[in-house]
């Protein structure tokens, strides 16, 4: 009898043995090609040389290479994966599908901060640095995620808290939308380009600093993946198993909010990858287990940002494309096509 | 006889007092369940059944009383020490995608798993042998999501099992469930307690199950506990009607079974039965709405469960005795004023002659006598 058990069990293994090998491959072929191509054109022997010998550090390649498209593509790997991580995390809170990382009025609130700071250091110092344009929505996200964890403990119902979350948002554009009424266009040009997401102002510097956030964020999930797979029966089940389901909802909570702060202050609110990327992955592997599933979102996450940011750069060059204008293009049908294929599978 | 089990019980509430939000819905609750007793809860829609198990399961803080189980104050244990004593089976109804029902089960050895959940061979085994417990080694493989109600709640309960506890929980397993699947899951229960050691308390709507699988039964009745014994003590006719407040109709504690209510008005027809015979034409008429009067019926004749909540009168006689001449010539005086009669056939022997006197009374007095139930 438990054949068909452990045959569904290696099978099982052998499929997500194979998405993750795929993963891999499809990640080395993106950063390959990212690496190579684009407005200074380089062979594939150069960018071996340059990047595994580190010498010609004059030439104009090592210099786009090293100064532009490694820092750009580790902050596309980065910030890619944690949209992806936290939309998963952000899904298994809600226990709904089309949940994302934003939904909590996250970027919102980095947009409300972002206009504030924007227009007060524009009147003061003449432009907004871009030290600046990071710091201010950092902490605006932190804000929103404050909110909504003082609402999280009073709450009974998490669909409120969706309500709460999309109202918080609410609140904050209209504040937003105020303030940009009175500015002038100069002072807004910075939270424009902010509010359609990019990865084109990478640097080491940010790399570093999203690397922390994230991997520490990442090593938090691989933590909550236990309770995470109890809290998918339900909270009453998760709560006679032993889980407190409180403090895992704080947990969850957290790491979503500070992953999503942290893609909303290097890159902005990129849409779509949080929602679509997880679905894709669950597609894939046949399996919602958290502990397949962290690990599976990060890493489609990255492969999917690496490639639309590619297609941002090189599909309509020398303009380069936002890169919501690419996720969305791409997520969008994806998540339609999923919904709709889902829907199917689960009649009986 | 509470104080006599306290020192074995496995689960004991002690003045319980539970609700919502601070606001005592059924106060003061007492009573004890020893290792491989069954308790059942028993009373109508809304009356705090499920609330009472959701405080026996922490899901709900108590508001005053304590819950021991196994002589500790639940206060006092750990989540996970609790995990292993205590399962529950929920009416929630919670869908995960992509789950195959083994995996589903093995949620249930969350507290024996270590950091990251990894099953060990001895974890594997202990859901397999939940699931041949519950007979569902057959569906280990496939999707949670697309099996039975029947099914599910086997896995449900599989589940629960599988986290090998002393106790088990559950609101109201058989709801959704058809009849083959309610008895084959009580059947799971009770042997599960009997062979297994494992304390049930669970909640019920089926009286006439919980009468048949309970050690022990408490009716819940809105805002107290309005009776609490064992199923011999409790199932009594009025104290089933009392609970549910049922005005029309009637239950019958001893058979399980349940009447409609009778039609009244002018007798219409006289019903000869006996020996289960008179059944079908009593409920016949029933649906009808045709007043009639049935008899003569020894105090042991089948027929008699249902035709005194039916009928609008009944003549019998003691078992294994002639009737009473006064009984006799009632029923005759019945016949005289009714339509007609209706012979339903029964067999007749040494011990009913007086039936096959009524038949012959009838047909002296000219009255109809009807043979089949499609005539009337």
């Amino acid at each position: 009898m438990m054949k068909t058990e452990n045959a569904a069990n290696n099978r099982n293994a052998a499929r997500c043995c194979a998405v993750f090998l795929a993963f891999i491959l499809l990640y080395a072929a993106a950063v390959f090609v990212s690496v190579r191509v684009g407005s200074v054109q380089t062979t594939a022997k150069e960018v071996l040389h340059i990047v595994f010998t580190g010498d010609d550090s004059n030439s104009v390649a090592y210099n786009v290479i090293w100064k532009i498209r490694l820092p750009r593509l580790a902050l596309a790997s980065l910030l890619g994966g944690a949209l992806a991580l936290s939309g998963f995390l952000i899904q298994t809170f809600f226990r709904n599908p089309i949940a994302g990382p934003f939904v909590l009025g996250i970027s919102s609130g980095a947009k409300m901060f972002l206009a504030v700071a924007t227009i007060a250091l524009t009147g003061i110092f003449g432009k907004m640095p871009l030290s600046a344009t990071v710091v201010a929505s950092f902490a605006g996200s932190l804000l929103s995620l404050l909110l909504v964890l003082l609402f999280t403990g009073r709450v009974k119902n998490m669909s409120v808290l969706l309500v709460i979350g999309i109202m918080i948002s609410y609140i904050c554009s209209a504040v937003t939308d105020f303030l940009i009424n009175f500015a002038k266009d100069s002072e807004i040009v910075n939270l424009t380009h902010w509010s359609l997401g990019s990865f084109s102002g990478a640097t080491w510097q940010s790399v570093k600093i999203s690397a922390a956030v994230v991997f520490a964020a990442l090593v938090a999930a691989f933590l909550l993946s236990k309770p995470m797979g109890a809290y998918l029966l339900g909270e009453g089940y998760a709560q006679s198993l032993g889980v407190n389901v409180k403090a895992l909802r704080v947990g969850l909570i957290i790491v979503t909010g500070v992953l999503s702060a942290c893609v909303a202050a290097f890159a902005g609110p990129i849409s779509f990858v949080g929602i679509a990327v997880p679905h894709i992955c669950r597609m894939l592997l046949k399996t919602g287990k958290p502990l397949v599933m962290v690990p599976a979102s990060f890493m489609c996450g990255a492969v999917f940002c690496v490639l639309c940011d590619f297609a941002a750069r090189m599909l309509f060059a020398p303009t380069e494309l936002s890169i919501s204008t690419v996720t969305s293009a791409v997520g969008a049908p994806i998540v339609i096509w999923l919904m709709l294929s889902r829907r199917r599978g689960n009649e009986y | 006889m509470n104080t006599e089990n306290n020192a074995s019980a496995k689960l004991r509430l002690d003045s319980l007092t539970v609700g919502y939000n601070g606001v005592p819905l059924i106060s003061d609750i007492t009573l004890s369940l020893a290792r491989g007793e069954i308790l059942t809860l028993i009373g109508p829609n809304g009356a705090g059944k499920s609330t009472i198990l959701k405080s026996i399961a922490r899901q709900l803080a108590a508001i005053s009383g304590t819950v021991y189980l196994d002589g500790r104050n639940m206060r006092a244990l750990g989540g996970k020490e609790t995990a292993k004593k205590l399962a529950v089976v929920l009416t929630e109804r919670v869908r995960p995608e992509l789950m195959t029902c083994f995996e589903f089960v093995s949620a249930g050895r969350y507290p024996y798993t270590g950091g990251f959940g990894a099953l060990t061979p001895r974890d594997r085994e202990a859901v397999r042998s939940a699931m041949e417990k519950v007979n569902a080694l057959d569906i280990a493989g496939k999707d949670i999501s697309r099996i039975s109600d029947g099914q599910r709640q086997r896995i449900l309960l599989a589940r629960a099992i599988c986290q090998e506890p002393e106790v088990i929980v559950l609101d109201e397993p058989t709801s959704f469930l058809d009849l083959r699947h309610k008895i084959e899951l009580l059947g799971i229960l009770a042997d599960m307690a009997k062979n297994g050691g494992i304390s049930v308390v669970m909640s019920l709507h089926e009286i006439d199950l919980a009468e048949r699988v309970s050690d022990k039964i408490v009716c819940v009745k809105g805002d107290r506990i309005a009776a609490y014994g064992t199923p011999r003590e409790i199932f009594t006719d009025g104290t089933v009607k009392e609970l549910y407040d049922i005005e029309s109709g009637s239950f019958n504690a001893l058979l399980g079974s349940i009447e409609l209510a009778a039609p009244r008005g002018e007798i219409k027809y006289f019903v000869v039965g006996g020996a289960g015979y008179g059944i079908p034409f009593y409920r016949a008429l029933q649906k009808r709405g045709v007043p009639f009067a049935a008899g003569i019926l020894p105090g042991n004749d089948i027929d008699l469960a249902v035709a005194l909540p039916l009928a609008q009168k009944v003549v019998r006689t003691a078992p294994y005795s002639a009737p009473k001449e006064e009984d006799l010539a009632l029923a005759k005086a019945l016949i005289d004023s009714a339509e007609a009669v209706i012979d339903c056939g029964a067999p007749s022997g040494e011990f009913n002659s007086f039936n096959a006197e009524l038949i012959s009374h009838a047909s002296r007095k000219g009255k109809r006598i009807i043979r089949s139930a499609e005539k009337l």
